[in-house]
């Protein structure tokens, strides 16, 4: 039993914070969220070529550093830590997911684009309807001479404003929410047809609705077999869910180290709040629920390559704990700042925000909670 | 023990809810439907409706336009607020301000404030906290001296700065708490000033909070000559007016007959919202159960305060145990907010202030309650820290009714 990370691990993480210390401190992000573009191209372009982190979980042969899971929940804490909101995640875990997982003939040239921060990726799963059951899809790709035609809504796709490509779920046969029928396709996103409505986020990135109307692509922009993606799509989100975890954990040292200073700075009644022993005993239950939301991202990490049930049974195990921990540790970090902890200036309330998203993504609390029971007792009757 | 309403109780609710439906501004609606920040118009434009017909301030003594309702009809008032969305009226001037005026203040004051405040045409603003001066409020330090002008008048020269001061970017009156005698034990050098915004030496600059949102500021005082006369109550006894004051200020803060209308919005919201296997979110078994929890805890608050209500009614002032109120109406505000962030699903993500500017009603960003979701939780998590934070609140049991 070993959890200590090797010697590479350790210099990538802190080659990650240390630049990330130097180029992505609180007012310099702030700026950059800020901009026309909202993200910052120059950031991308030092992750590819100074840091080469974006290679971080792909094999030397395709250009990357020859990590994997751990390595992608090691540059996600960091980005947790100073909210970095350039898409690795939409990128690199998940684009890259699906080109090591699909056997996609172009991956290495794909990946080689990734690695390079040339190919910028979104992940367009989500629909209006669908909350998440990753296979209740209206937007279909009908075969058309050797490619397809897509049509259909994306709902919230993170990053859009800023991809290349997006990576699509659509249905190619079955009914709305069946499981057969379930396809994935690259989709060049200056194909004509896409029509996107950008916004920013809450907690500071940007996203877009996208609408396929009558979206050509050819035969090899399909990943994976046609009508058969789904377990392929609930890999990747496994993989990209254990990430989020990672990020979240790098949010929550945040908000429980912020907590810590400010109550031991702040004084009231002639004392620090800090000496108050409901704040102490208060902090004591968020330092409990990092450790735990800690324990369990290692732990989904270290499963994410067992057999499917294995897999989404720990990854959902660890969101709920993530889940739960975001909002205690985001809440209580907030009450225990006081006034202060509801402004704009501070980065907590940012990190708060960050986390309350988190809480969300890739499905609720109840949501994991339901499919833990599901896979851990059986199908209710 | 009776709950049921009398005919002449039914008749009033139902005066009440006419009213509002005839007389609520339409603009006002509109702003809110829209999810729009309200304007110093918007908000005055309710008051003065409500001014003219005589209900703008039913606790008021009725010589300074009171109401007299019962309790019940205070109560068919709040909840027919609610129920149509009503916009609350502004406590800073009605609920906290004039109390102290009328119990404390000279004949001039009750004339010259009085009137004006329930019109509409003045608009007070809070200038109790202080940066170093949160929870412990009475070490505050903004000073307040004695000085004679040059007019051969008495003024206090104040200088300090208040912060956290809630729509003073609105206001033309901030009553302050100041330091009048900085060697007295520290509750007894504080006085009660009426200030006037317009008074030269007042900035005031927008503290912008994480939600976006521009409702409280700092607000810095230099050299600002306040007559004498417009102290309230007797110099270096102003902290009996605020301890007044805050028991008004908690009074209110349960926010029963909101709660229950925000958790009716969310048993609507989970209507069309869908649920994992694509039937209604209400039907799912953990989002009932947790919006019953809701309401069932809502239904303890709201026997409580009926229970407060009628001690109230039988001459006890609202005591400690008033801290209950504000605990748990607060935790009640929250949660409520937090369910409708969990029913928005994907679309609690989209953030809307000031956007988006492209008008493509074709292409919609989802459902239209959504967008408020998310900043409404980041905001409300202000409830359990104003007012008394809730930790204070628990204080105050903890000594107040326990004894311990
Ligand atoms: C949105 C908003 C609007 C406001 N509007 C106004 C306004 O209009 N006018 C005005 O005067 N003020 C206003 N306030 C200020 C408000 O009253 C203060 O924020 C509040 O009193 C808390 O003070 P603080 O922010 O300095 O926090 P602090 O007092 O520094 O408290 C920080 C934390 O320590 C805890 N704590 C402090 N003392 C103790 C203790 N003895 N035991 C246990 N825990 C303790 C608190 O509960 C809190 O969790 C507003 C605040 C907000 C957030």
């Amino acid at each position: 039993m070993d959890f200590n990370f090797t010697e590479e691990q350790s210099m990538l993480r802190d080659t990650v914070a240390s630049y990330l210390q130097d180029h992505y401190d609180f007012d310099k992000r702030r700026k950059i969220i800020t901009s026309d573009a909202g993200w910052s191209p120059a950031i991308w372009k030092a992750f590819a070529e100074e840091l080469g982190i974006l290679g971080a979980p792909f094999s030397e042969e395709l250009g990357g550093l020859g990590g994997g899971a751990t390595e992608n929940m090691i540059v996600m804490e960091e980005v947790g830590k100073a909210l970095v909101v350039e898409p690795y995640l939409g990128t690199v875990v998940i684009g890259g997911g699906f080109m090591k997982h699909s056997g996609y003939a172009d991956a290495a040239s794909v990946i080689e684009g990734i690695v390079g921060g040339t190919t910028v990726i979104a992940f367009a799963y989500a629909e209006p309807q669908g909350r998440y059951t990753w296979s209740d899809l209206k937007t279909t790709a009908k075969k058309d001479g050797s490619g397809y035609v897509l049509n259909g809504h994306k709902a919230v796709v993170i990053g859009a404003p800023w991809a290349t490509h997006l990576v699509v779920t659509a249905r190619t046969g079955g009914g709305q929410r069946e499981r057969d029928g379930v396809s994935v396709f690259l989709v060049d996103k200056n194909s004509k047809g896409i029509v996107t409505r950008d916004y920013p986020t809450v907690d500071g990135a940007r996203a877009s609705e996208v609408f396929f109307e009558n979206v050509s692509v050819p035969a090899d922009a399909l990943i994976g077999a046609e009508g058969a993606g789904l377990p392929l799509v609930e890999k990747v989100i496994d993989e990209a869910t254990a990430a989020v975890c990672a990020e979240a954990v790098g949010s929550l040292r945040k908000l429980h180290e912020g907590t810590l200073d400010y109550a031991r700075q702040r004084k009231q009644f002639g004392q620090a709040i800090a000496s108050f022993q409901v704040l102490q005993h208060r902090m004591v239950d968020m330092f409990i629920n990092v450790e735990q939301a800690v324990s369990m991202t290692y732990m989904a990490t270290i499963k994410i390559d067992e057999a499917d049930a294995e897999r989404s049974k720990a990854v959902s195990a660890a969101k709920v704990q993530i889940g739960k921990a975001c909002k205690f540790v985001g809440q209580n970090a907030i009450q225990i700042h006081g006034g202060m902890g509801m402004t704009d200036e501070l980065a907590i309330g940012h990190y708060f925000k960050r986390a309350t998203m988190i809480e969300g993504l890739f499905g609720s609390v109840d949501h994991h909670l339901r499919r833990y029971e599901t896979l851990s007792f059986g199908k209710a009757a | 023990m009776n709950l049921e309403f009398s005919p002449e109780e039914n008749a009033f609710r139902d005066e009440v809810r006419a009213f509002i439906a005839e007389s609520y501004p339409a603009q006002l609606r509109g702003a809110q439907d829209e999810g729009e920040d309200l304007t110093k118009e918007d908000f005055l434009a309710w008051h003065k409706v409500l001014a003219a017909k005589g209900w703008v301030a039913p606790s008021w003594p009725k010589e300074w336009g009171g109401t007299n309702w019962t309790s019940t009809q205070k109560y068919i008032w709040g909840e027919e607020l609610a129920r149509a969305d009503a916009i609350p009226v502004l406590p800073f001037g009605i609920a906290m301000v004039s109390p102290v005026i009328y119990t404390f203040g000279t004949p001039e004051q009750k004339a010259k404030f009085l009137p004006a405040t329930y019109n509409g045409d003045i608009w007070w603003c809070q200038g109790y906290s202080e940066p170093g001066a949160g929870s412990d409020l009475a070490s505050l330090k903004t000073k307040a001296e004695r000085i004679t002008g040059d007019d051969g008048k008495e003024y206090y020269l104040v200088n300090g700065q208040k912060t956290w001061t809630t729509l003073a970017q609105f206001a033309d009156w901030i009553f302050c708490l100041v330091r009048t005698n900085p060697t007295a034990k520290i509750q007894e050098g504080i006085s009660f000033l009426l200030i006037d915004m317009k008074t030269p030496g007042i900035t005031v600059r927008p503290i912008i909070t994480m939600d976006g949102g521009h409702e409280v500021n700092e607000v810095w005082l230099e050299n600002v000559k306040v007559p004498v006369e417009n102290r309230v109550f007797e110099e270096n006894k102003g902290w009996t007016c605020a301890k007044f004051l805050l028991a008004h200020e908690r009074s209110g803060i349960a926010g029963v007959a909101r709660s229950k209308r925000g958790i009716e919005r969310i048993r609507q919201m989970a209507q069309t919202e869908l649920n994992d296997d694509g039937t209604a979110l209400i039907t799912d078994p953990s989002f009932k159960r947790k919006v019953a929890e809701l309401e069932i805890d809502l239904t303890a608050l709201e026997f409580t305060e009926l229970r407060t209500l009628a001690g109230e009614s039988q001459g006890k002032g609202p005591g400690p145990e008033s801290s209950v109120l504000k605990i748990k109406g607060t935790e009640i505000q929250q949660r409520i907010t937090e369910l409708a962030l969990e029913a928005a699903g994907h679309y609690g993500a989209p953030y809307f202030r000031g956007f988006p500017a492209d008008g493509d009603n074709n292409h919609p960003i989802g459902p239209d309650f959504a967008h408020r979701t998310a900043p409404n939780y980041f905001n409300t998590r202000k409830t359990s820290i104003y007012g008394g934070s809730n930790e204070i609140q628990r204080n105050i049991i903890a000594k107040m009714v326990l004894g311990l």
